[in-house]
């Protein structure tokens, strides 16, 4: 039964008006993210390019970018970069993709970028899959910029495949870079035969949406003309007519990079930056990230846990009941080890405790040993003594006796004598 | 009567004869150069340019500024599609220009698909096989017993490396091509489309690709080793100090300053091709065709040629040892030339370039 939407109008102001500026306010405080990735040879300016569209010095001197030597094989390195502007904060994720198209022998010099964009849905994936969701990073790529050389002629074998083979994972959006290589009308000759390539190969480049908005239709459509983006990039700032531009110095002038009569670099950055910013991320998630979990779970379904694809996580279709067992087992087994971990340590701090003690026990045994034997040659000594005082005395009260002895003797001797004398 | 006749007759001065009466001494001998500047006039010249590099780096249109004619492949066979073949293709076109009465058959050879693949090994052999191949050709009418007065010099004098723009540094696929071909021919590598750089990112990738070059033991033209004496090394140390040339090259006519001169416009100015201000054509040029070309020719007659002679016959001898009976390749035809003793490689090749100019007059 289908539920009809009937348009209703509202008899007063209600206030729902407000929700976009909630958003709005809701958005600023948690700050954006953005992740995009550059691909190209070796010396199209693709660092030099990015500085400009960010107006900031991602790779300078102290850091140079990486195309300042050729590597032997293709890497793919992120840069991180938190931007603020007017309250409201990005974190910029640069990949970029050093010894792209640079060897003798480039067969297979996109399988890392294709790798790593995998990589980074999976994660997503996994995520997602994830009970506890509340913090979701999402750093899959948004948007991929691809530089083609200015040759004048058409796409490369090179280029072809790799958008062939990109366009479903990512928005590819072709650039034409160092535009100031070519006249005018070389530049309209040359993207009228990339437009008409790639339509042959019938490669998916990023569309702009059409809105409902009459003039904003119009724009698009202006920018659509202009496809490939032809830009110029320039780390350095130029006077010129007493303004200060960021351009290039040439003995027969100076390229503005903001010039639109001179390159599209403003078309580029509005478009990125200011007006579809957003779009590239619902576009990648909407679309992109779809087709890749689809295929991904649909794959596992059908092969059963034998994937071809090396990557496997913690993916499955059981119902959530048994994935919150799962987890609760997880958890409770990550509870026990370190509940054993902390006994462990904990016993080991006893044990030393212990040791610590015994030894100042044992020490203080001895100490009390030394103490009573101390005392013991002490009481010695004084016992020593008294003998020797008590013999004194003893000798001196013999003496004492003795002479008393005497005295008396002596004295009744002499009572004798008196009384004798009688006699 | 003859010897009164003398000082009223005005003697008929030809243009380097002098009076007989004030100078005695005066033999003539410097008369020379006036009869070979009227033979050469006449037999004309021959040179012989391969352009090598990436498609879309502009050796067209290079090679028709430098001669200021569509001297090109791409004028010759008009293609409205230009498709990247899927093997190199090794294709020369041959022009007769003429200036000042001095005739000129300039052969330009041109290498589209070298490059542009996703795989690029081995992308210098089609192009070695050519060279040596054109040296094979020559060296088979010189041991002809009834050779021809003037053999047809197919030998490639000269091959302009373009290098692309990226003010970084060179590629590997650009090292490994110049190590190998300069060994059996002149090189002269130029940065194309130079108007992609400024001034301070061109110096600065013209001295990483000196280094480089240096680094990998390169020799592009002009060879050390080769300077006949000091003055030619001073002209040489010279032009070794700005290679490789930061060259643009146009064939359309544009109105600057009242004068019409060639150059690319763009928005924010127009490049001029003659300007040494704005880029080093002119000395790519002079160093081409007003000062150097015989030099590369000679270069390439008696040393890069000689080599291969050398390696050649050394080859055959030794083939020759082996199977006495069968002579395969090389066989001096009944003996009609003098058995040439291979055990000396004359890499200076003094006597030799003597019997190749013999063979040039």
């Amino acid at each position: 039964m289908a539920v009809q939407t009937q348009q209703k109008s509202l008899e007063g102001y209600v206030g729902f008006a407000s929700l976009p500026n909630q958003v709005y306010r809701k958005s600023v405080k948690r700050g954006f993210e953005f992740t995009l990735m550059v691909v190209g040879e070796s010396g199209l300016g693709k660092s030099t390019l990015i500085n400009s569209l960010f107006l900031t010095d991602l790779y300078s001197l102290e850091y140079p970018g990486p195309s300042h030597r050729i590597k032997k094989t293709v890497q793919v390195e992120q840069s991180k970069v938190l931007i603020k502007e007017g309250g409201v904060q990005l974190l910029l994720t640069i990949v970029d993709t050093p010894g792209f198209g640079d060897a003798v022998d480039n067969s297979n010099c996109w399988q890392p970028i294709i790798d790593h964009i995998d990589s980074k849905f999976e994660d997503y994936l996994n995520s997602e899959s994830r009970v506890n969701r509340r913090q979701m990073p999402d750093s899959r790529i948004h948007c991929c910029l691809y530089f083609i050389a200015p040759s004048g002629h058409g796409l490369k074998p090179l280029d072809i495949e790799f958008m062939k083979r990109l366009h479903e994972k990512v928005n590819v959006i072709p650039l034409i870079a160092k535009a100031d290589t070519l006249t005018p009308e070389e530049c309209q000759q040359f993207k009228k035969q990339i437009m008409r390539e790639i339509l042959e190969h019938k490669i998916k480049i990023y569309e702009f949406p059409e809105t409902d908005d009459e003039e904003e239709n119009k724009l698009v459509k202006k920018i659509k003309d202009k496809l490939p983006l032809a830009v110029v990039g320039s780390n350095t700032i130029i006077e010129v007519n007493s303004k200060r531009v960021r351009g290039r110095q040439y003995p027969w002038g100076v390229a503005e990079v903001e010039n639109s009569d001179h390159c599209d670099f403003t078309i580029l950055r509005d478009m990125l930056i200011r007006t579809h910013m957003q779009d590239l991320k619902d576009v990648t998630n909407n679309v992109h990230y779809e087709n890749y979990r689809s295929r991904k779970l649909a794959a596992v379904t059908y092969n059963g846990p034998d994937n071809n694809r090396a990557a496997k996580g913690p993916l499955s279709t059981k119902s959530p009941l048994a994935q919150m067992e799962e987890e609760r087992r997880d958890h409770v087994t990550k509870m026990k080890k370190m509940e054993m971990e902390m006994e462990q340590v904990f016993e080991m701090k006893v044990k030393e405790k212990v040791q610590k003690l015994k030894d100042s026990e044992a020490e203080l045994q001895r100490r009390h040993e030394q103490m009573k034997k101390n005392l013991e040659a002490q009481h010695r000594e004084l016992e020593d003594k008294r003998r020797v005082f008590e013999d004194e005395r003893s000798n001196w009260e013999a003496n004492q006796r003795l002479e008393q002895q005497k005295m008396e003797a002596s004295r009744t001797l002499e009572k004798n004598k008196k009384k004798g004398k009688i006699f | 009567m003859s010897e009164s006749a003398k000082p009223h007759h005005p003697s008929p001065q030809g243009k380097g004869e002098k009076t007989h009466a004030s100078d005695f001494s005066y033999v003539g001998i410097d008369a020379i150069l006036e009869q070979m500047r009227r033979k050469a006039m006449k037999k004309g010249f021959e040179l012989n340019i391969m352009v090598v590099g990436q498609s879309g780096l502009g050796k067209s249109t290079l090679m028709n500024t430098l001669f200021k004619s569509k001297v090109s492949r791409k004028s010759v066979q008009p293609n409205l599609e230009e498709r990247i073949p899927k093997t190199i293709e090794i294709k020369s076109v041959s022009h007769d220009i003429e200036e000042k009465g001095v005739r000129m058959k300039l052969t330009v050879i041109d290498t589209p698909g070298f490059g542009d693949h996703i795989n690029n090994e081995n992308c210098w052999q089609p192009i070695m096989k050519f060279i040596n191949d054109q040296y094979e050709a020559y060296l088979q009418e010189e041991i002809n017993i009834n050779r021809k007065k003037r053999i047809p010099d197919s030998r490639v004098h000269c091959c302009i490396y373009f290098i692309p723009p990226t003010g970084h540094c060179l590629r590997p696929l650009d090292v490994e091509f110049m190590r190998r071909l300069s060994k059996v021919v002149n090189i002269v590598p130029v940065i194309a489309k130079a108007d992609t750089l400024t001034l301070e990112e061109r110096d600065f990738f013209k001295q990483t690709i000196r280094e480089e070059l240096r680094a990998n033991g390169i020799d592009v033209y002009p060879q050390k080793e080769f300077d006949e004496d000091a003055d030619d090394r001073v002209i040489n140390d010279k032009i070794r100090e700005m290679i490789p040339f930061a060259v643009v090259g146009s064939d359309q006519e544009y109105q600057v300053n009242g004068k019409r001169i060639l150059g690319r416009k763009t928005k924010w100015g127009t490049i001029e091709v003659e300007n040494i201000g704005h880029c080093e054509f002119a000395y790519l040029r002079d160093l081409l065709i007003r000062t150097h070309m015989q030099n590369i020719k000679d270069i390439t007659g008696s040393i890069h040629y000689e080599t291969y002679r050398v390696r050649r016959l050394n080859e055959s001898n030794a083939h020759f040892k082996s199977q006495p009976s069968d002579h395969p390749a090389v066989q001096p035809k009944a003996n009609g030339q003098p058995e040439v003793k291979p055990s000396a490689p004359q890499a200076n090749g003094v006597a030799a370039k003597h019997e190749v100019m013999s063979h040039e007059m």
